[in-house]
């Protein structure tokens, strides 16, 4: 027998199902994304002009988690002369969902971890959305159950097989050492105070120590941090990577090693009722919290809120800041004068759009990565079969995939018998200049990508085209800022934080990580400084 | 073309044949094409006879690797027993060829029904037969060696016969899980390959038929020089033996459908009326003399012999203390045997019965067997059936009830885990009204101890106060309910509607539990831990065979 062509009959079913070439795939899709046309109109600025001047004591801009964050905080305090400015068509920001017949599920942002005593109003917001019961001072808290990450929460597609959590098991004796001692070191570092009693990676971040010692690692990039410390076991740098990638979309190599090990560090939230690593999570990830972040302002200042909004030029003065507002739906703008405009947008919309900005500001402002991000869901028939032990869990990662793996959007759903579901696989472009990553990600069309991920997820899932009915994309262009070494003592961010006029900055790219809590805390000091007159 | 006559070989015929074999090339391909097939049908047998194991008894490496090991193993006895083989070799090679061809064709299918029909002896059955076709192999390649032997030097014999041999076994290791397994099943597979054992075999009658005329051939001194031969009448009863494994082997492949079936139908040990897959689970009725079995995913559900003490015992502690009780929620349940026990208390004005699969329901409220098992409770004015998942029900829905029964299936699984969680039960006590009770279903409290008192111990977590108790159903051994409500329950004493299978004096002992059933320290079962699945399996794992 030839054995060439034996070979090749063989290989021919398996590699058969992901070929395109004999016609359309068999489910549907399309692409989706932030209102780019619109953003990108800011580069020709070809607006109308405002067509009225209005007055307003405070203007927050963008509904993300910073923004509803500043909102919800004015109210907490009384002040309710307020108007939140959205671009898109709802809330979110990164933490946006969709919705189907099915379940609601992510785009974007899709769990938070247990909060620590520091984010003080991340923990009142959950009390005040019902997410968390009792206990609000307490080192463990009691939540509402159905919003912790129901077991089984991880697992890891490795060698061909799942196995349960995160960690790599069967690993070389050496490595399962080197796995301890990292595990002992993180634990040394979220019991590290300074002088003052400040942790060394508090969450949120501003509320960390600055003491030189751990303000020092900001110096060096994760992967070289692990390096000299010892640490070369590849299971052990894969995991340390994937942690990088899952909060900031960049390698470890990449990453400050600062920023890497606050990842690990910063997470001893506990609960009474919950694992110590567990996550509160919702079938649309936070997008519940934006969502209910929003009925709950809906409520109590009613018609704060303008959706298909965008500021498309701040002049800021004494004692005063005017904003022009183009109302997409009316294709109309209104000047409003502000006593204070809260920007919770990213920073390089504001350099963009502030026209007395100081040239510095927009140097160094405008020296910010922004790290791409490709979103897909999977809205299949059936969940997904697989070749045990570990059973399908909430979060599914792959080993040595250039993305994260996927998060079931029905996992926290109870069910007597398991049905359609939607799998939301997420794929951050790192390893290479985040422009360069951008302008392929816009550049290559959806079959393409649809393609490389049905690739990915066939090695753990051969038939999954078979249940697949329909796949959607989301292209983040900008998604999140990258911590790359150094960003700690970032001219940008002193630049961000010194803004306490008439315009406030209340985005988590003051902290540049783009993580809810630093939202949350940027926009209620945003608030605080607003609300003090 | 045939070879020229070895007849009219020059003297000295050997030597010339180990030199270069231009003679007999034809038989040498033929031959060493078999061992490639041999080889592969080997290890084809090896890996079906190891998936089956691993897929019924569970352990895979525990499977993998005794069935290999007593397979090659087995194939050491074969070889070393092919030295009794003396004469005959063509015959023998080909009646072994065709003995490997039947019992590893229908090996996967004997494994099966053997699993099905009795308890006991499926893994003599399993190490026995994969000894045999191990043995058999082992036979096989030695014969060849020595046919081979005959017109190739030694050191080509070695190199040539291994060659094709791992060869084969590569074949098969790389098709058997991308294209075998998935593609045919195992019944299948086996079948395709005991017809390829044959028809070497037909291959083989053929060629050395062709030669029987060719007693010059010698190898070694002690070899018979007509062993490789074939005498007519040899061949034809080679032929018909042959003829009658192929036809055999064809039907089984034909056939596997129809032979699944009839293994299922022994797995149920009784006659099959009634079979159903629907978009939820595969429903199974069967039915022995006057005994009426449904089966769920093949798991027993109940045997109308002794389903009134499952039900007695689900339903009238509860409801014996309830005077006062109007509304009744059923979920799961779709049998409607519970609704039967629940009807017979006349103060019940509403029954909401809520179960997902709406062919279940429908069958047990029309099939006229089953209407009679649950006496029409499904068709009773007083019965709503719901089909839609209890849950988005009890979610969706603000009724309350004076008594929940929750008859939902084991927690075998993470989804089905959840239904048995604190936060699961906080829900239910919502839909409880004031003096309400539930009813909960909760596993064997012999068998899986630490489940079940999981169960109590979730519920009260939950902040219901439990009254856990026991039933001896012979179906399913002793069985374990949990009674919750707001306050302490008492067992009734007397009964305004009799149950069959107890008395308020026995229904004492059923609360009352002996110490091999007494509770035990268990974490609560929350859906951030899952912990009950976890303890379900594991004392689950320890029963099962």
């Amino acid at each position: 027998m030839d054995r060439r062509h034996f070979l090749t009959a063989l290989s021919a079913p398996a590699f058969a199902a992901c070929d395109f070439r004999n016609g359309a795939p068999e489910f549907k899709g399309e692409v989706l994304g932030p209102s780019m046309a619109l953003g990108h109109r800011l580069r020709t600025n070809d607006f109308p002009a405002p067509s009225e001047t209005r007055n307003l004591d405070i203007a927050i801009i963008g509904g993300g988690v910073a923004g509803l964050s500043a909102a919800w905080h004015l109210a907490k305090r009384g002040v309710k002369e307020f108007k939140l400015f959205e671009l898109e068509d709802a809330l979110g920001g990164n933490s946006r969902a969709g919705q189907s017949t099915v379940t609601p599920y992510p785009w974007g942002a899709h769990y938070l971890p247990l909060p620590t005593k520091e984010s003080v109003h991340v923990r009142q917001l959950l009390a005040d959305l019902g997410v968390l019961k009792s206990g609000i001072d307490s080192d463990t808290p009691l939540y509402d159950e159905r919003a912790i990450v129901h077991g089984p929460q991880d697992r890891l597609f490795r060698n061909g097989l799942w196995q349960e959590g995160l960690l790599p098991r069967m690993v070389a004796p050496k490595e399962v050492e080197q796995i301890k001692r990292f595990e002992d070191t993180i634990e040394r570092f979220k019991q590290t105070r300074d002088l003052f009693g400040k942790k060394a990676f508090a969450i949120p971040s501003l509320l960390a120590s600055r003491d030189l010692r751990t303000a020092s690692l900001d110096a060096t990039d994760m992967r070289r941090w692990l390096v000299a410390n010892g640490f070369d076991s590849p299971a052990l740098h894969w995991y340390v990577d994937y942690g990088c990638r899952d909060d900031y979309g960049s390698l470890s190599r990449d990453t400050s090693a600062w920023a890497g090990l606050h990842y690990f560090a910063s997470r001893e939230g506990r609960a009474q009722n919950a694992d110590p690593h567990a996550v509160l999570t919702w079938p649309e990830g936070n997008g519940f919290l934006t969502r209910s972040t929003g009925e709950w302002l809906q409520e109590r200042v009613p018609a704060a809120i303008t959706r298909n909004a965008m500021c498309t030029k701040l002049v800021t003065g004494k004692g005063f800041a005017e904003i022009d507002i183009y109302f997409a739906k009316e294709n109309r703008s209104v000047r409003y004068k502000a006593k204070r405009v809260l920007w919770a947008a990213p920073s390089f919309v504001l350099a963009h759009v502030w026209e007395n900005a100081p040239a510095l500001f927009r140097a160094s402002v405008e020296s910010i990565e922004m790290v791409p991000w490709l979103v897909a869901n999977l809205h299949l028939r059936a969940p997904p079969a697989d070749s045990g032990p570990a059973p399908l869990a909430w979060d599914n990662v792959l080993y040595n995939s250039n993305a994260l793996g996927y998060i079931v959007a029905t996992h926290q759903t109870i069910r007597t018998r398991p049905g359609p579901t939607v799998l939301t696989y997420y794929w951050p472009h790192s390893g290479e200049p985040p422009a360069v990553a951008r302008k392929r990600l816009m550049d290559t069309p959806w079959s393409e990508w649809i393609k490389a991920i049905l690739l990915d997820l066939q090695r753990p899932h051969p038939n999954i085209t078979k249940s697949l009915e329909r796949i959607e994309l989301w292209r983040w262009g900008h998604a999140m800022p990258q911590p790359s070494p150094g960003f700690l003592a970032a001219p940008a961010r002193a630049a961000l934080a010194a803004l306490d006029g008439s315009l406030v900055f209340a985005h988590s790219d003051l902290s540049g990580m783009s993580l809810f809590e630093e939202a949350n805390y940027a926009g209620v000091r945003a608030a605080t400084l607003a609300a003090r007159g | 073309m045939p070879p020229p006559a070895p007849r009219r070989l020059p003297a000295q015929p050997a030597q010339r044949l180990r030199a270069g074999c231009r003679t007999e090339p034809r038989l040498r391909h033929a031959l060493l094409f078999s061992v490639f097939v041999v080889a592969s049908c080997g290890l084809a047998y090896e890996l079906i006879a190891a998936a089956l194991s691993s897929y019924v008894l569970g352990d895979s490496v525990t499977q993998f690797s005794t069935v290999i090991g007593t397979y090659l193993f087995a194939m050491g006895v074969g070889s070393w027993l092919s030295r009794y083989i003396e004469r005959g070799l063509a015959i023998r090679f080909i009646q072994i060829e065709i003995l490997v061809g039947v019992i590893g064709g229908f090996s996967a299918l004997i494994l099966f029904l053997v699993f099905a029909h009795l308890a006991g002896p499926f893994r003599f059955v399993l190490y026995s037969l994969v000894f045999i076709t191990g043995m058999l192999v082992g036979l096989e390649i030695p014969l060849i060696m020595r046919i081979l032997r005959r017109e190739l030097a030694f050191k080509e014999v070695v190199s040539q016969v291994l060659t094709f041999d791992y060869l084969g076994a590569l074949a098969v290791s790389v098709a058997f899980p991308l294209l075998l397994a998935p593609h045919l099943g195992l019944m299948r597979t086996a079948m395709m390959f005991g017809v390829f054992n044959v028809l070497v075999a037909f291959w083989a009658i053929k060629l050395f038929g062709a030669h029987q005329d060719a007693p010059g051939i010698a190898g070694g001194p002690q070899e018979q020089r007509v062993s490789a031969t074939l005498p007519p009448r040899a061949a034809s009863f080679l032929r018909w033996q042959g003829g009658i494994a192929l036809v055999l082997l064809f039907g089984g492949f034909v056939f596997a459908d129809k032979l699944t079936a009839l293994a299922e139908e022994s797995i149920y040990a009784d006659q099959i009326i009634y079979a159903e897959s629907t978009p939820y689970q595969r429903i199974v009725v069967t039915r022995w003399r006057d005994d009426l079995r449904l089966h769920l995913n093949g798991n027993l559900q109940f045997s109308s012999r002794d389903e009134y003490r499952y039900h007695d015992a689900l339903v009238h502690p509860a409801l014996a203390t309830l005077p006062g009780a109007k509304r009744v929620l059923i979920l799961g349940g779709g049998d409607g045997l519970a609704a039967r026990e629940v009807l017979r208390y006349p103060q019940i004005e509403s029954i909401t019965l809520v179960d997902l699969d709406r062919n279940m329901t429908n069958l047990f409220a029309k099939a006229p067997m089953l209407t009679a098992l649950n006496q029409n409770a499904l068709s009773s004015a007083k019965v709503k059936v719901i089909n839609q998942d209890a849950l988005v029900w009890l979610e969706q829905n603000p009724d309350m009830f004076d008594l929940i029964l929750i008859d939902f299936p084991d927690p075998s699984n993470f989804s089905l885990g959840k239904l048995y969680s604190s936060a699961f039960y906080r829900l239910l006590e919502k839909h409880l009204s004031a003096t309400g009770l539930a009813v909960i279903q909760a596993t064997s409290p012999y068998y899986a101890r630490k489940s079940f008192w999981c169960i109590v111990a979730t519920l009260e977590d939950a902040g219901l106060r439990t009254a856990p108790y026991h039933a001896y159903v012979p179906s399913f051994g002793e069985w374990g309910y949990i009674i919750a409500g707001r306050g302490e329950f008492a067992p009734p004493v007397t009964f305004p509607v009799a149950p069959r299978s107890f008395d308020g004096a026995s229904l004492k002992t059923m609360f009352a539990f002996p110490p091999d059933m007494s509770r035990v320290p268990v974490e609560v079962n929350r859906l951030n831990n899952q912990i009950l699945v976890r303890y379900f399996e594991e004392e689950w794992r320890r029963v099962m065979r």
